[in-house]
């Protein structure tokens, strides 16, 4: 499940949202932000349930136990921090990359890292 | 406060033939401090920049007369910055503030790396941007006010604790702290003057080359310090400020070596592409955490706009450089 902001809080905070004075510029750009919200609200909701199992699917593999997605990433960040599990593991960055493609194509689809993130390799 | 009342009133000591201050207007502002831009009835264009009455000031950002001080040391070396024309008083009415020359060009980083006003200028940016932050990191520190000193692991440490306290858990940042960590260049034993955010959006450039390659203002100097020179050179390469041109890793519109030959060219020290990607991946993870320190101000409640929630969602925009940064290493 995505966090910080979860969809709750997008949910709670879209319906704070007032209609300002037409033209003002920051109301525009509060409504194109909401806007955004909502498309990223309908994102997660048809892709994040498989996106969360096929995460769940990789951690119990990688970490070779079983549990829910908070419990297997709480477990799999607690065993980076302490250094159980190297940062350039392949079959970490393998997950970590998985994890984040699917991520990003909920918050942010048109975002260009993306196409990076697909691509052979970054410049250098 | 009447800042247009203020500013006429200061006019004659912002220039000798001028007796009013007209078309004030506010440009932007955060908690932390206010610009402003007018000109004077002499014609003079100028840019006040003020800390808001009663304003917060961060724990990291400088004294204003402190930035308009790296501004004059600067200046005179040959790094294109906006003229100090004064720094107030508090008789001048406008409480901790300072007057520039306000310079004529664009700094919107989508337009600077797109549009074709400014395909002229692209090639030499990069390379131009390397000459501009050897300069700044050649500045003699004798004189200057007091700055903070930081380096890598320090760096690193403090955006770690921010990082604990957001109660985020995000393997992304966990394996990008443990690998940089094993990285971490050692303090320099003189650190240099580091601009801290020298990047599209606080760069002024202009459609012509002429004498200063494009490059004609390097603005908003509150995060200067004492540090590693390769910090700016990585913070520019950050992917968040490339405006969709991510295969030019300079601001969008360069490539590393260039960066790096103008630095060498302009007499900086010696900078590896190992150290700088070491300080971009740094800088990918610091402007992280940042994000979600935004959302956690929606988080407390301080702030409860859909604008300061939304923020955390581009966390992971930075977690693809990092992971793209790590698989290279890897």
């Amino acid at each position: 499940m995505i966090t910080h902001p979860t969809a709750a809080e997008l949910t709670e905070a879209l319906a704070g949202v007032e209609a300002g004075p037409p033209g003002d510029a920051r109301a525009a750009f509060i409504a194109r932000v909401a806007d955004n919200a909502r498309a990223t609200l309908e994102r997660e909701a048809a892709l994040g349930p498989a996106a969360e199992a096929a995460a769940v699917a990789r951690l119990r593999i990688l970490l070779g136990r079983d549990g829910d997605f908070e419990a297997l990433n709480a477990e799999l960040c607690a065993r980076l921090r302490d250094g159980r599990l190297a940062p350039l593991d392949p079959a970490v960055l393998a997950h970590l990359k998985a994890g984040l493609v699917d991520q990003v194509a909920i918050d942010q689809p048109s975002y260009w890292g993306l196409a990076a993130l697909r691509s052979e390799s970054a410049p250098r | 406060m009447d800042v247009s009342a203020a500013l006429s009133a200061l006019a004659p000591r912002l220039s000798a033939a001028a007796t009013a201050a007209l078309n004030v207007r506010r440009l932007s502002g955060g908690a932390s401090q206010e610009t402003w831009t007018f000109d004077l009835d002499d014609g003079t264009p100028l840019i006040l920049r003020r800390r808001p009455p009663g304003g917060a000031m961060s724990a990291a950002a400088l004294p204003l007369s402190t930035e308009a001080a790296l501004q004059a040391a600067v200046g005179p070396r040959g790094a294109p910055v906006p003229e100090v024309v004064r720094v107030c008083e508090p008789a001048d009415g406008l409480g901790e503030a300072y007057v520039m020359r306000r310079l004529s060009g664009e700094t919107l980083g989508k337009r600077i790396v797109r549009d074709e006003a400014f395909a002229a200028v692209r090639p030499g940016l990069a390379r131009r941007c390397g000459e501009v932050l050897a300069t700044i990191h050649a500045t003699p520190l004798d004189g200057l006010p007091p700055l903070n000193v930081s380096d890598a692991a320090s760096e690193l440490a403090r955006y770690e604790t921010v990082y604990r306290q957001s109660g985020a858990r995000r393997p992304v940042f966990e394996a990008a702290f443990r690998w940089l960590e094993e990285r971490a260049p050692p303090p320099l034993e003189r650190p240099v003057l580091v601009h801290g955010d020298f990047r599209n959006g606080n760069l002024m450039i202009s459609p012509e080359a002429g004498p200063n390659g494009g490059l004609i203002g390097v603005l908003d100097w509150e995060l200067a310090h004492l540090g590693d020179p390769a910090e700016d050179l990585g913070w520019i390469c950050v992917n968040s400020w490339r405006f969709g041109e991510w295969r030019r890793p300079v601001g969008g519109f360069g490539d590393y070596q260039d960066l790096l030959d103008g630095h060498a060219a302009a007499g900086g020290e010696p900078v590896s592409l190992d150290r700088l990607l070491f300080w971009q991946a740094l800088g990918s993870l610091k402007w992280g955490v940042m994000c979600l320190m935004m959302y956690a101000s929606f988080a407390s409640g301080a702030d409860r706009s859909i604008e300061r929630a939304m923020i955390g969602r581009r966390a992971s925009e930075t977690e693809i450089d990092l992971v793209l940064l790590m698989e290279q290493a890897a």
